[in-house]
């Protein structure tokens, strides 16, 4: 982007002294924002930076085998981040599985099919959602979702999905209702109100006109919703899960209380894991060796990586798929 | 006028502030302490009754034993509190002297419907093959010769342990640790270890919940919570081979038991000898400065440490703790004359 295309003023030399006056603000109006926006990057850098020298002695006493070691032995001083970050992988892939589908039904009840006096408080409460702190979502869970797991659903999946050939692993276990599936739906539950509230603004915006011809040419709402309205409201969209995704990856609170926190590699939804959030969050008050200290900063670091990957593949993948709808529409 | 009321009222202020700054430096600095969580309760009540009858102020921070020892070592404050005693050439490089203030106890918990609060018995062995892993299931033969009277289901074993690091856990490894070689070798002994099966719970109150919410789960927490909560505790044969009860009355025995003979009462009084004893009882150690930066905060803290250690047992029976046992007490005493200038 060129100077003189930003600030068409900038070349011509003012005279009038009004002119003089504006362009001073435009010049300082350019230099505020820019600086917001690199206030948030040094940020970011500083973080990740403080995050990767803090967690310089894990790294070099595990080298990069820290990434795929499922060690973690506080006795023997040998730590891996295999555990973790498997976890953090699959309940948020968990997460989104559950909140994608069901934040655009909500979206798509409140714009297109709810009557007009029910989507205002609805669309409120949902914000109020999104508003509950973690810890009450992590409580409700341990103290209600947990035994209603434990009894119900753990032990069905264990005896008719567990036989099967190979997604039977995935549902083997003990039923006792906390680990990476319990962990993975209180963290879609979470999400819901983040994305819902997203899609449901955007999905507002997409012009009557357009929905009105769709409907006048004989279009059932389910086609008007996937051929105009999200075509239309995609890069918001993605948005919007994204922040869901963000959220669900770095949740600390609600997955400490359901999920196990233990450091065991297992195949099993329903045996306890751990996650990168989880367990930095439980463990470094009372981290006693600077390599261990070390190590969980190195983890914090590896969330960035982690977060900074799943969010980049993400993108590419949607992009691809906005240039094969693209072609055949 | 106007500005006249205003620099009037900046006078004010400034006399106020400089009273109040002469008015805090003729009562002592705050004595600050920061360590052990599981002391954190005791602690915070007999800094109240204290602060009640002298005016001084002691300002506990219940980081974690880890922390704790970090902070001393940094001289950022007047004492740390850990679960687990330093060893003494730790402490002499640092120029800390170390001692008990308070005994406690971890009881093991089970969810077991068979079992009343009491009812269940183990040992040592038993307790560390469970958390190994190796005995899988309540019917188990081990566990069946302990307790001949339950008829107990063929139900799968949950371990419910610690999830962060903590003085709790380090005391109930060390005691598996004690009595059984297996563990020892293969997980050892610390404030977080690599546990070989179970689900992990943060804090006392993590552990607690996840006991009372798994049928078939068995747990370690604080006599304290074990009792609040109302949850089913155990009893462990210790080292004379008596099946004991955790009370006050067999945290005492341990406690009195224990001979306190190595230097700067480097001891975890695990494992205990004594027909009463019992077999988890634990103590946290207060770490200071042998010549320390703040002399008169140090000695205030120390007067606090006396009155605590003779004065505050009253407090620390209703909390669940057990006061040092006369004899100890007179022990440290001669021990901070000694060592403390």
């Amino acid at each position: 982007m060129s100077q003189s295309h930003t600030l068409p003023l900038s070349d011509a030399l003012p005279q009038d002294p009004r002119e003089e006056r504006d362009h001073f603000h435009d010049r300082l109006f350019r230099y505020a924002v820019t600086g917001c926006a690199t206030f948030v990057l040094i940020a970011l850098l500083g973080a990740a930076f403080s995050m990767l020298w803090g967690g310089r002695e894990a790294f070099s006493t595990f080298g990069v085998q820290f990434l795929w070691s499922a060690d973690w032995d506080a006795v023997q001083k040998k730590f891996g981040a295999l555990v973790p970050i498997y976890g953090t992988l699959v309940t948020a892939l968990i997460a989104m599985i559950i909140a994608v589908p069901v934040s655009f039904g909500i979206a798509l009840f409140l714009t297109e099919i709810a009557p007009a006096w029910l989507r205002t408080p609805v669309a409120a409460a949902i914000e109020l959602l999104a508003g509950i702190p973690s810890i009450i979502y992590g409580m409700w869970g341990l103290f209600v979702f947990v035994p209603f797991m434990a009894e119900h659903v753990d032990p069905w999946l264990d005896e008719h999905l567990g036989p099967l050939a190979i997604v039977g692993p995935l549902f083997q276990g003990a039923p006792i209702g906390l680990g990476m599936l319990t962990a993975g739906i209180v963290l879609g539950i979470m999400v819901i109100p983040f994305i819902s509230s997203v899609t449901r603004e955007v999905f507002v915006t997409v012009p009557v006109h357009l929905k009105e011809s769709a409907y006048a040419v004989g279009n059932t709402t389910w086609e008007v919703v996937w051929d105009i309205v999200l075509p239309y409201t995609r890069s918001a969209v993605v948005g919007g899960i994204f922040l869901g995704l963000g959220r669900a990856l770095g949740e600390t609170m609600a997955v400490t209380f359901v999920l196990g926190n233990s450091h065991r590699l297992t195949a099993s939804l329903l045996e306890p894991g751990n996650s990168i959030a989880a367990t930095i969050a439980n463990e470094f008050t009372e981290a006693d060796s600077s390599v261990y200290l070390s190590s969980l900063i190195a983890l914090g670091f590896l969330l960035f990586i982690v977060t900074f990957i799943v969010l980049a593949v993400a993108r590419l993948m949607l992009s691809q798929l906005a240039r094969r709808g693209g072609t055949t529409s | 006028m106007k500005n006249t009321v205003f620099s009037r009222l900046k006078l004010h202020v400034a006399a106020a502030g400089v009273a109040s700054m002469l008015m805090t430096s003729a009562f002592a600095a705050d004595i600050t302490g920061a360590g052990s969580t599981f002391v954190y309760p005791i602690l915070s009540k007999w800094s109240t009754t204290y602060n009640a009858k002298t005016g001084s102020k002691i300002n506990y921070q219940s980081i974690g034993s880890g922390g704790g020892i970090a902070q001393i070592k940094a001289g950022t404050v007047t004492f740390g509190a850990s679960d687990k005693p330093l060893p003494p050439e730790e402490l002499k490089e640092a120029g800390l002297v170390q001692f008990p203030i308070v005994i406690g106890g971890v009881v093991p918990v089970v969810n077991l419907e068979v079992a009343k609060a009491g009812d269940m018995r183990f040992s040592g062995p038993v307790l560390a093959d469970i958390f190994l892993g190796k005995i899988e299931k309540w019917n188990d033969p081990a566990i069946a010769a302990l307790n001949p009277s339950l008829s107990l289901p063929d139900q799968k074993i949950t371990i419910v342990h610690r999830s962060d690091g903590s003085g709790t856990t380090f005391n109930w490894v060390n005691y598996l640790s004690k009595v059984s070689d297996e563990w020892k070798t293969k997980v050892g002994e610390g404030t977080s270890v690599n546990w070989p099966v179970g689900v992990g719970g943060k804090g006392n109150e993590g552990v607690a919940a996840y006991v009372n919410q798994i049928k078939g789960s068995i747990g370690y927490v604080e006599l304290a919570y074990a009792m609040q909560n109302k949850m089913k505790y155990t009893e462990v044969k210790n080292k004379a081979g008596n099946f004991v009860d955790p009370s006050l009355a067999t945290f005492q025995a341990a406690a009195a038991n224990a001979e306190w003979k190595a230097q700067d009462f480097f001891e975890v009084i695990t494992d205990a000898a004594g027909k009463d004893s019992w077999p988890i009882t634990a103590s946290v150690f207060v770490m200071m400065y042998k010549q320390p930066k703040e002399a008169t905060t140090s000695a205030d803290a120390l007067k606090f440490f006396k009155w605590a250690l003779n004065e505050g047992q009253a407090d620390a029976k209703e909390l669940d703790y057990v006061a040092l046992p006369a004899p100890l007490v007179k022990q440290i005493e001669a021990y901070w004359a000694q060592n403390i200038k």
